[in-house]
């Protein structure tokens, strides 16, 4: 994606955006809600189109070749969109079909052993749990066996332990060299699983790197956090921001960034130090809280 | 690199799409055609039995069983297509997110619209014979010609599918559909000639049906059942012009609805 605009009306949802993505890697896009991750996902698939700016995705130009470029890549969208009337494997069958699959029954098999769903397979996907649906929507994108793997925030509204269920899926699927474009604002999905992270917000990319040198380059070593009453916290933020080092909100504490470079005195000694992380990053880029 | 996704209108993508409402249709089939089954023999039973014995005896020659029930087969096609393509289509936009999950897939919005508005002819093409199965338990004697009313039905069913397809993909809210009911649906469905002649109404009445495709589907069905005309051809084009030219405006409406 080269220079890549798209208006709403009077709100930029991508605002000059340029992003490439190396084949093989899984890059996560990193940014709060609003930013305009999914919004670049449908630039990508043609199911918006762009104001402005080149768009180019496995080697097909877009809008124009957007359909073929549809055809080598999956896309698990943010909301359940599955026929939940329809059994599990019929809801894979329709999509091998879609995607002109040749052999339907094995991608069927294949599907339903990548969703851990085999035992599951006639049963309608309205007496499945959250977690098994969210598995049957991976699945059912990765049919086609795609070069190129669209996820737009593949764990939203997961709770922990299906949330690490499907990270060892995607996980599964980087092994198997799949690239992955992979939209999140979880912080740990993120790091988990993301070779590069792309930060944005307002619609661009703000920084772009792998998460350690992200953290290097943005945070620093080690960060301190804060904890006290409110008038405390703003003695210690007052001071710490006259010697020029970065302080964000961390809930009920404040987190000074790059304490390592702090002299004497400018970190108080309650103070908690522990490695600067991608949340640091984050937040100290978009301004927004880490979820 | 593969060829997936090259050319318009793909078989295979329009037969994919119409594989996700055969799915669908297993589930809630036996209700539709519950429905569609005994709404005939009510209104042969109301209309054609009711009045045709205590008011009404021959209508353009015909007993007014056969008359009614010849013309049920529009009322049948009609309910069959229109609302399920104005319903079904918003449901599946707004609140399943479907269109969103197959245009991920390499189909495009000209495939999607072709196929759900193929799939609703089929279903109104058989839905729109129950009427005249019924109306023979009534006395309707068979004839070869009824064996082409299905495509009359398909004809017409298509060409208002379409005409769902594009309310679906202009209104902004589901309420909406009240307006088009009221305003479209039920004239369309009162002046076709189903219940009374068009002949006895005032002449704009008559006018008006003549650019009415139920009306068309009315006179063609009864035609098929009692003897053709030679402008039966002319009526058959009119049918297909119309559904033509719903096809397009369903995917130009589709197409903005869908596409950001």
């Amino acid at each position: 994606m080269s220079g890549v605009r798209k208006r709403f009306g009077p709100i930029t949802a991508v605002g000059g955006l340029d992003l490439e993505v190396p084949e093989g890697i899984c890059l996560g896009l990193l940014g709060p809600n609003g930013a305009g991750k999914s919004t670049t996902m449908r630039l990508l698939t043609g199911q918006a189109i762009a104001d402005e700016g080149r768009i180019e995705v496995l080697g097909r130009h877009l809008p124009e070749e957007a359909k073929a470029a549809r055809a080598e890549m999956g896309v698990t969208p943010q909301l359940d969109n599955l026929d939940v009337d329809v059994t599990v494997e019929d809801n894979l069958a329709v999509f091998a079909r879609l995607y002109r699959v040749q052999d339907v029954q094995e991608a069927i098999d294949r599907g339903l052993r990548l969703a851990r769903l085999t035992g599951r397979r006639r049963d309608a996907v309205d007496k499945l749990s959250g977690g098994m649906r969210r598995r049957l929507l991976l699945a059912r994108g990765l049919i086609h066996r795609p070069r190129l793997a669209l996820l737009d925030e593949p764990t939203v509204g997961l709770d922990p332990q299906i949330r690490t269920e499907l990270w060892s899926l995607i996980d599964g699927l980087r092994t198997e060299g799949v690239t992955i474009l992979m939209s999140t604002h979880y912080i740990e999905e993120a790091e988990r699983l993301a070779d590069e992270v792309a930060v944005m917000a307002a619609g661009k990319v703000i920084a772009r790197g792998r998460p350690h040198e992200l953290i290097s380059e943005h945070a620093g070593r080690e960060t301190a956090e804060v904890y006290g009453p409110p008038s405390r916290l703003a003695e210690v933020r007052a001071n710490a921001e006259r010697q020029g080092l970065a302080v964000r909100p961390a809930g009920p504490a404040i987190a000074i960034v790059g304490a390592e470079r702090a002299e004497d005195g400018e970190v108080p000694p309650e103070a908690i130090r522990r490695a600067a992380s991608l949340e640091d990053v984050f937040v100290l880029l978009t301004g927004e809280e880490a979820e | 690199m593969s060829d997936v996704g090259v050319r318009r209108l793909e078989p295979a993508a329009i037969t994919g799409v119409m594989s996700r409402e055969v799915a669908n249709f297993r589930t809630f089939w036996k209700a539709t055609a519950f429905s569609s089954l005994l709404e005939p023999v009510v209104y042969l039973l109301a209309f054609g039995l009711g009045l045709g014995v205590t008011v009404v005896d021959k209508v353009d020659g015909l007993d007014y069983v056969e008359f009614v029930g010849t013309g049920m087969v529009a009322t049948a096609v009609i309910f069959s297509s229109a609302f399920p393509a104005m319903f079904g289509t918003f449901v599946k936009e707004r609140f399943q997110r479907t269109y969103d999950a197959i245009l991920a897939a390499p189909v495009d919005v000209e495939e999607l619209v072709s196929a759900e508005m193929l799939w609703i002819g089929l279903r109104a093409s058989i839905f729109g014979c129950f009427p005249l199965i019924v109306t023979m338990l009534f006395g309707l004697d068979p004839s070869p010609g009824m064996l082409v009313v299905p495509l009359f039905c398909f004809a017409t069913a298509l060409g208002f599918a379409g005409f769902g397809i594009a309310v679906a993909a202009s209104v902004a809210k589901i309420d909406q559909f009240n307006y088009v009911t009221t305003l479209v649906i039920t004239p369309l469905f009162l002046v076709a000639g189903t219940f009374f002649p068009i002949d006895d109404l005032p002449q704009g009445f008559q006018i008006a049906a003549q650019v009415n495709p139920l009306h068309q589907l009315v006179e063609l069905v009864r035609h098929a059942c009692f003897g053709f005309q030679a402008t039966d051809l002319l009526r058959f084009a009119s049918l297909i012009a119309f559904a033509l030219l719903m096809w397009r405006i369903a995917v130009r409406r589709m197409s903005r609805r869908l596409i950001d």
